[in-house]
């Protein structure tokens, strides 16, 4: 198991160094001079070359590669181009609120999803299995923004039940576990969850039926077990391949939605993402970028990890 | 730089100031709240509002949703479709011109067909601009230059823009075009940025106006800081792409932002943003200027030479095609509820 483990490890780190370079490569290849957003309009080019030379622009892509690797190692993603700020502390603070949403999203969808799967995988072929079903084409068919765009002029716009935008009555900077802060969560979320929730019920019910074309459940069932006893078998044979594509779209969610978190405001790293797209800010956008592509490496590692604990068939592979 | 850079993110949360509001609480890209200055010297303009929360809600849609939810109690700038939907809901909308163009640029270099005079005035009488106020629910002010009439650097223009089809036909026809024969041009255009409100319905209309005296339109269309770093650029540099046209939109509140920069022989990329390389004799400074101090200078000797020869006329006219000013406008609830602060 040990062995497993650092080899996994080890196989990670060229996954990351090239994760890094597409990050760095995209926002260069991408058209724009990131300087627009700070130079004056009528700026000479005595003073772009300076501010070229200050954020070091000038100097060959290898060398300002290396340098921002060296630097993000060390915790230091640079200064935000517009804002003036560090990368790092404007990140924090998104990621703690995406992080907020990421696991209201991820409660709600990964519950239906797998309530929806098993149900209408169990039940094939069924009244029950083709509305589950219809749900989860809905949910992943449906465009989230749009949906969110939805939700918010019939529950804020037309009833007033729930707030349109924003993280609570005081910002993110306040956030506290009480009603007033949780309700602004609840459309964001909802929005949110309602793509992972059809995924998710789409994979499950898929496994759930091989699952149970399969001969060791004949053998159950001649055995004299119960449904709930051959249920249970299913459930723990469907689980390695659901905790697999459920860890891939917490990943997703962890990295925010551009266009939820537009939609709702919310100040999480979609919306930062957005901002920094916008405002052409090189270091904002590959610092966050570099951050949110490195969770996602992290996680398929933890789910790696999980699955060849559930399954001891995958260490062997 | 470390340092300062910290202590540079810190300043907002002291932030002390001398006006008639004080920052209170400050939380990056969300939100500003602002508190009465107790101490202002003049009591009658001493604020009579507890709090002022300042919430930035960059997407138009969010904003009237904000508004009619009643999260917020005004907005700026509301989605033009919901205006219909605001005012029946009881909402005020408060309206202002302010200096804000929204024009083609002409590339002047060579083999553009902008250097046609004819063609360039043939265009600017093809737009319609009644249908282009109604495209944007009113919320434009046709213009008639670079800057407005009321605009003391407006000048005494020969040619006046309005919208003539017959006329505007009759120029192509001299240039040697019509409908059958059309003139194709290459437009740079976005999709959003700055304050254009919908540049792709506005830039389809022109083109619609444009086809019928015979002038085809293909655009190419960037993304907004693309565009921007192509302005800079110039006509001439590869990343305009060969356009003949560029369509940034800019605020107009001096000479220099609403002329000069875009007009001054002296300030041809990449040293300004003259993006179509524009150089009538009467527009460039003596001396050609080597910094941005420097550039302002000699820029507003020109623009004084300019406006006293009367060039502006020509130039305001014969160098941009269409513009329309912006208006600025605000959406607020009319009913004055007592509240504790006013969030906008």
């Amino acid at each position: 198991m040990l062995l497993y483990l650092l080899r996994r490890v080890v196989f990670t780190l060229p996954t990351m160094f090239g994760v890094a370079v597409v990050c760095f490569a995209l926002v260069h290849i991408a058209p724009g001079d990131p300087l627009v957003s700070v130079l004056p309009p009528d700026a000479s080019q005595d003073l772009k070359l300076q501010l070229m030379t200050i954020y070091g622009f000038d100097r060959p892509y290898h060398e300002q590669f290396l340098r921002w690797i060296g630097r993000a190692l060390q915790g230091d993603l640079g200064t935000s181009i517009a804002t003036g700020r560090g990368v790092m502390s404007e990140l924090s603070r998104a990621l703690g609120n995406t992080l907020i949403l990421a696991t209201f999203a991820t409660f709600i969808g990964f519950f239906f999803g797998t309530l929806f799967g098993f149900v209408a995988g169990y039940f094939r072929n069924s009244a029950i299995d083709r509305i589950a079903s219809l749900i989860s084409v809905i949910g992943v068919s449906v465009p989230h923004y749009w949906l969110g765009m939805v939700l918010v002029i019939i529950f804020s716009a037309q009833l007033g039940w729930l707030p349109a935008t924003g993280a609570g009555p005081g910002g993110s900077s306040d956030w506290k576990w009480d009603w007033a802060h949780l309700r602004h969560v609840i459309l964001p979320a909802v929005t949110m969850s309602v793509i992972p929730m059809g995924i998710v019920a789409r994979t499950i019910r898929a496994l759930v039926a091989d699952i149970l074309s399969q001969e060791f459940v004949g053998g159950l069932r001649a055995k004299g077990l119960l449904d709930r006893g051959v249920f249970l078998h299913v459930v723990k044979n469907g689980a390695p391949t659901a905790l697999a594509v459920m860890g891939l779209q917490f990943g997703y969610l962890l990295g925010g939605s551009i266009l939820i978190e537009t939609v709702f405001s919310w100040p999480g790293t979609g919306f930062l993402l957005g901002n920094a797209i916008f405002q052409r800010d090189l270091p904002l956008l590959q610092g966050t970028i570099l951050v949110l592509a490195m969770f996602f490496v992290v996680l398929n590692l933890a789910v790696d990890i999980v699955q060849s604990l559930l399954d001891p068939r995958i260490q062997r592979a | 730089m470390g340092d300062g850079r910290q202590e540079l993110g810190q300043f907002p949360q002291g932030a002390v100031g001398h006006r008639p509001w004080k920052l209170d609480k400050y939380t990056p890209r969300e939100r500003a709240e602002l508190v009465p200055n107790a101490a202002y010297w003049d009591a009658a303009r001493r604020p009579k509002l507890e709090r002022v929360v300042l919430l930035p809600l960059p997407d138009p849609a969010a904003r009237t949703a904000a508004l009619l939810s009643g999260q917020v109690d005004w907005i700026e700038a509301p989605a033009p479709d919901a205006i219909p939907q605001l005012k029946s809901r009881g909402m005020v909308i408060t309206q202002n011109v302010y200096p804000h163009n929204w024009t083609w640029h002409f590339s002047r270099v060579e083999g553009s067909p902008w250097n046609d005079i004819r063609v360039r005035k043939a265009a600017n009488l093809a737009v319609d601009r009644v249908a282009m106020t109604e495209l944007l629910g009113g919320l434009m002010v046709p213009a008639k230059g670079m800057v407005p009439p009321s605009s003391p650097w407006f000048g005494k223009p020969k040619f006046d823009i309005k919208t003539d089809l017959a006329e505007a036909t009759k120029l192509m026809a001299e240039a040697g075009y019509s409908k059958a024969k059309p003139l194709t041009v290459k437009a740079i255009i976005s999709l959003s940025g700055s304050g254009q409100m919908q540049p792709l319905a506005m830039n389809e209309l022109i083109q619609q106006n444009l086809g019928e005296i015979g002038i085809k339109v293909d655009f190419e269309v960037m993304e907004w800081n693309a565009l921007l770093s192509s302005w800079r650029a110039g006509a001439k540099d590869a990343s305009s792409r060969g356009a003949h046209s560029t369509n940034s939109s800019y605020f107009s509140q001096d000479p220099f932002t609403a002329l000069i920069r875009h007009l001054d022989g002296g300030l041809l990329p990449p040293r300004g943003t003259n993006w179509g390389f524009y150089t009538m004799p009467r527009w460039t400074p003596a001396s050609p200027p080597s910094a941005t101090r420097s550039t302002r200078r000699s820029s507003s000797r020109s623009s004084r030479r300019c406006m006293r020869s009367s060039s502006t006329t020509r130039c305001s006219c014969s160098s941009r095609m269409m513009s329309a000013r912006g208006r600025c406008r605000r959406a607020s609830r009319a009913s004055g509820r007592r509240r504790t602060g006013t969030r906008i």
